[in-house]
């Protein structure tokens, strides 16, 4: 009897330490990339609702990031982590990083961003589009470019600036869209593109602030190109920042390439109760109607409302390409390599 | 040599401090970094070594590398050598200030020096040439750089140097280019010695300012490992590149330390200012023609910034400062004061860690005659001269046991120190190892024990250049340099951090504000490298 008494003590005990353990940590841990931000207010409103805090991780550019992920994949540095993009996505999946979780939010999300599998739960996206300088095109008797095909025509030489893929997100995002517009065929090919490009002395930066801030001549960019591979969201920034009426750029619509970023659950994580919450969190209206403006990106949940000089000033993508992670991943090192040596 | 006195056991003593810091954040980190990399398939393999000796392109990288290095390390020594001639020797009005401002652009973001530098030398630059993707321009921003390593450290050693030694030669009929030749600069070597391999080591690590003024042909192999980690997470190719580079530094720094150690001799070294006032017309029109050629160099550049940051949208005024301090733009993630005092703090605490083990390592390399100890001086400059991205994601794989110190925020400030020590054993050591011995020896005769002759002969003539390392490693915690870009950071940003997040985003008042942000953050290091300048001044009395 007494024995018994004893080991249900035990058990109760030590269920009791279980749960207390996993139950209510004090804070959770999310690892991200430094263009992350969210208001104090949102992450607040997750510690009232949960009890628990959020402490942020920023870990460098999104590759960084991912890196750190894997390096550390066996003992993990955070419980979640968001802000891995498709261009990195099937590398994370594959070292392991991630706790499969289905949210039940993902009903508000469009299939198209769903990911088998479910490793990850996407979050946001953003179209990776060409830009240009309003006033230059209002001045001059050239036409706005069409399509990425019309920038390889000789009246654009010496006007456009893109960045290095090696070394650039938007760069590389770029690279992409022009394999999914041009193909790896042997007609008029992404390689012939970019011969015709470089041809017409296309500008290569190593990072965007560089291309758009001392290159491109529009908006807040000091240079004198009128073309400037940028972001879908960057005309309502201009305006936004600007306190402006106008965007004084503008977006062209066709050849966008769309990056949509995903959070995970970390493989390992101690609080995998509250990693969930936290990407459900991520889902809801609180955290999603507060994305444009912080980090200008588009919420992935449809029914997030948009903020006024998002539903003003964007000029939504024309068909963006989307590519499967898992075709980046195979071939991203070949392309950025075949890339460079056109460059040279 | 009578004067190398510490006993082994006072040696071991003094190093336990700097060996455990260098080898837990440092070899340890390292190590096992390059272990993952080379073990990438299993079982250890030598081949991504073979890959990268095979490689033309990379043999081209690594070829590069050093000799932009060390075209960069002489003309810097040629520009800088006039200034800290002038700085050492002259008594002028707007010295100290000057003095003060010359560090300002050692700290400055590369992207925010790299704009400005496109802005004047790029595509359409203000002064009509464009040098972007030359070496030139790589080259201009590393003198940019490192000229205040040259007039600060080579400066104040030439200020201790007794100018009657000089003044004796002139008397005796040599031209002041024999004098220089023969008397300044035999004297002078160890400390052009020291700046030289500071402002190398510097230069061959060079990552932003090759990343954004290079290109596809300009590279180094810093700029390359961070290629192949981060964007292919070619972690086998990285960990050759940067073991690789490593030997090299490792090779130089041997050679380095024995001639800057052979070199060195006791010297008449003044504790005191030793400057005067230029008394003749040539030396009038010297003076002010050095100080004219600094202004202009290290000025026009700060000046864009400083014009930029008055430019709100569509106007002129202080704006983007105002918005600095009251915005609460939900984009501008950490306000002005709160990043200041972040940076200071960090920049503090790098402070502390640098002298304390720069320090007790100077001394023990330069008062014992152990072999050890001069080794451990060179291996403390090894992480000046390796990967900052090996060195961050070594944090990451090495630092989980037994404290969890990968998400510390006390990985800031140790990144930044080890950046840092090299600045102050390198200002210290050449100083410790000329104070002449028979001044110790009269200390000794009157009765004073071993610590009291240090704190009282050797203390005031090494306190100057202590400081100058002081304030360098201050400096290069404000600027956040080493491996802070590739280690996760807890939510305090610093300057840097949040000029580098308002660059990242469109809009005319994110660059304002990161142009205002970048002037603020040079008024903070001048004037905090100012104040250390006058610490250090009331240390040291005239003997």
């Amino acid at each position: 009897m007494i024995r018994s008494m004893a080991l249900a003590l035990a058990t109760v005990s030590i269920v009791a330490s279980c749960t207390s353990a996993d139950s209510q940590p004090a804070e959770i841990v999310l690892l991200t990339h430094d263009s992350f931000a969210v208001s104090d207010a949102t992450l607040a409103a997750f510690t009232e609702e949960t009890g628990v805090a959020v402490r942020v991780l920023r870990s460098g550019d999104a590759g960084t990031m991912v890196n750190q992920a894997i390096l550390t994949a066996d003992n993990p540095i955070a419980d979640v982590l968001f802000g891995v993009d498709n261009t990195f996505l099937s590398r994370a999946v594959a070292a392991g990083v991630f706790s499969r979780y289905r949210s039940p939010a993902l009903d508000t999300v469009d299939v198209t961003f769903h990911v088998e599998g479910d490793m990850v739960t996407p979050i946001d996206y953003g179209d990776v589009c060409v830009n240009y300088d309003r006033a230059a095109f209002d001045e001059s008797v050239i036409p706005i470019p069409a399509q990425l095909a019309d920038l390889a025509d000789p009246v654009y030489a010496g006007r456009f600036v893109v960045q290095n893929p090696a070394t650039s997100s938007p760069g590389l995002a770029f690279l992409l869209s022009t394999i999914g517009t041009f193909g790896e065929g042997d007609d008029y090919n992404w390689k012939d593109y970019w011969t015709d490009l470089f041809a017409n002395d296309v500008h290569v930066t190593s990072g965007w602030s560089e291309a758009y801030y001392t290159v491109f001549s529009g908006g807040s960019g000091e240079g004198s190109r009128p073309l400037v591979v940028s972001y879908a969201s960057s005309p309502p920034a201009e305006v936004y920042f600007g306190e402006l009426d106008e965007s004084p750029t503008g977006v062209i619509a066709v050849g966008c390439f769309r990056q949509i970023e995903y959070a995970g659950v970390l493989a390992g994580t101690k609080n995998e109760a509250f990693a969930r919450k936290l990407i459900d969190f991520m889902l809801s209206p609180t955290f999603q109607q507060d994305i444009p403006l912080n980090m200008f990106v588009f919420p992935a949940n449809r029914e997030a409302a948009l903020p006024d000089v998002f539903i003003a000033h964007v000029t939504p993508p024309i068909d963006p390409i989307v590519m499967e992670p898992a075709r980046i991943e195979e071939n991203r090192e070949r392309w950025i390599e075949e890339w460079t040596e056109l460059a040279r | 040599m009578s004067r190398r006195r510490l006993t082994p056991g006072a040696t071991a003593a003094l190093l336990g401090l700097p060996v455990a810091f260098i080898s837990y954040f440092f070899v340890y980190p390292l190590t096992a970094i390059f272990w993952r990399g080379l073990t990438a398939t299993g079982t250890l393999s030598f081949d991504p070594f073979l890959d990268v000796l095979t490689s033309p392109s990379l043999r081209g990288v690594a070829w590069f590398t050093v000799w932009q290095a060390l075209v960069s390390t002489l003309l810097t020594l040629a520009v800088g050598m006039p200034t800290a001639y002038v700085f050492a020797r002259f008594r002028f009005r707007g010295r100290a200030l000057l003095r003060g401002l010359s560090i300002v652009p050692f700290v400055l973001p590369t992207l925010v020096v790299g704009t400005a530098f496109l802005t004047l030398i790029g595509p359409n630059g203000a002064l009509g040439i464009d040098l972007r993707g030359t070496v030139w321009a790589i080259l201009i921003a590393h003198v940019f750089y490192n000229y205040a390593i040259v007039v600060r450290g080579v400066g104040s050693f030439w200020e201790q140097i007794d100018p009657r030694l000089e003044e004796a030669a002139r008397v005796l009929g040599a031209s002041p280019w024999r004098t220089f030749t023969r008397v300044t600069f035999p004297l002078l070597r160890p400390a052009v010695l020291a700046s030289a391999s500071l402002i190398f080591l510097l230069s061959f690590t060079s990552f932003g300012v090759v990343l954004i003024l290079g290109d596809l042909a300009h590279t180094t192999l810093e700029v390359e490992i961070w290629r192949q980690t981060t964007a292919f997470l070619r972690l086998d190719v990285a960990a050759a590149l940067a073991v690789l580079q490593l030997v090299g530094v490792g090779v130089l720094l041997v050679v380095y330390g024995r001639t800057s150690a052979r070199r060195s001799r006791e010297l008449p070294l003044q504790a005191g200012d030793t400057a005067r006032p230029p008394r003749t017309r040539g030396q009038r029109l010297f003076v002010w023609t050095t100080v004219t050629f600094m202004m202009l160099f290290l000025g026009i550049p700060i000046a864009v910034l400083v014009v930029r940051s008055l430019r709100p949208a569509g106007g002129f005024g202080i704006d983007n400062y105002v918005g600095l301090f009251t915005a609460t733009d939900s984009a501008f993630f950490v306000t002005a004061p709160e990043a200041m005092t972040n940076s200071l703090l960090f920049a503090f605490a790098a402070l502390v860690i640098a002298v304390v083990i720069g320090v007790l390592a100077a001394v023990s390399s330069a008062y014992s005659s152990s072999r050890i100890a001069a080794m451990i001086d060179s291996g403390l400059m090894l992480p000046l001269g390796a990967s900052a991205v090996t060195i961050g994601f070594g944090f990451l794989v090495a630092l989980d046991e037994p404290i969890d110190l990968r998400t510390s925020i006390m990985l800031i400030p140790i990144a930044h120190a080890l950046v840092a020590i090299p600045f102050v054993i390198r200002t210290s050591l050449p100083v410790m190892r000329s104070v002449q011995q028979r001044l110790r020896d009269a200390a000794a005769v009157l009765g004073a024990g071993p610590l009291r002759v240090w704190r009282e002969v050797d203390l005031p003539i090494v306190a100057r250049a202590i400081g100058v390392g002081a304030a360098f490693a201050f400096a290069i915690s404000l600027g956040e340099f080493g491996a802070t870009a590739f280690i996760v950071r807890p939510g305090n940003a610093t300057m840097p951090v949040a000029i580098f997040r308002l660059l990242s985003l469109p809009g005319a008042t994110n660059f304002g504000r990161a142009m205002a942000l970048s002037v603020i953050l040079m008024v903070l290091t001048g004037a905090s490298v100012m104040f250390i300048d006058r610490l250090r001044r009331g240390t040291g009395g005239d003997i």
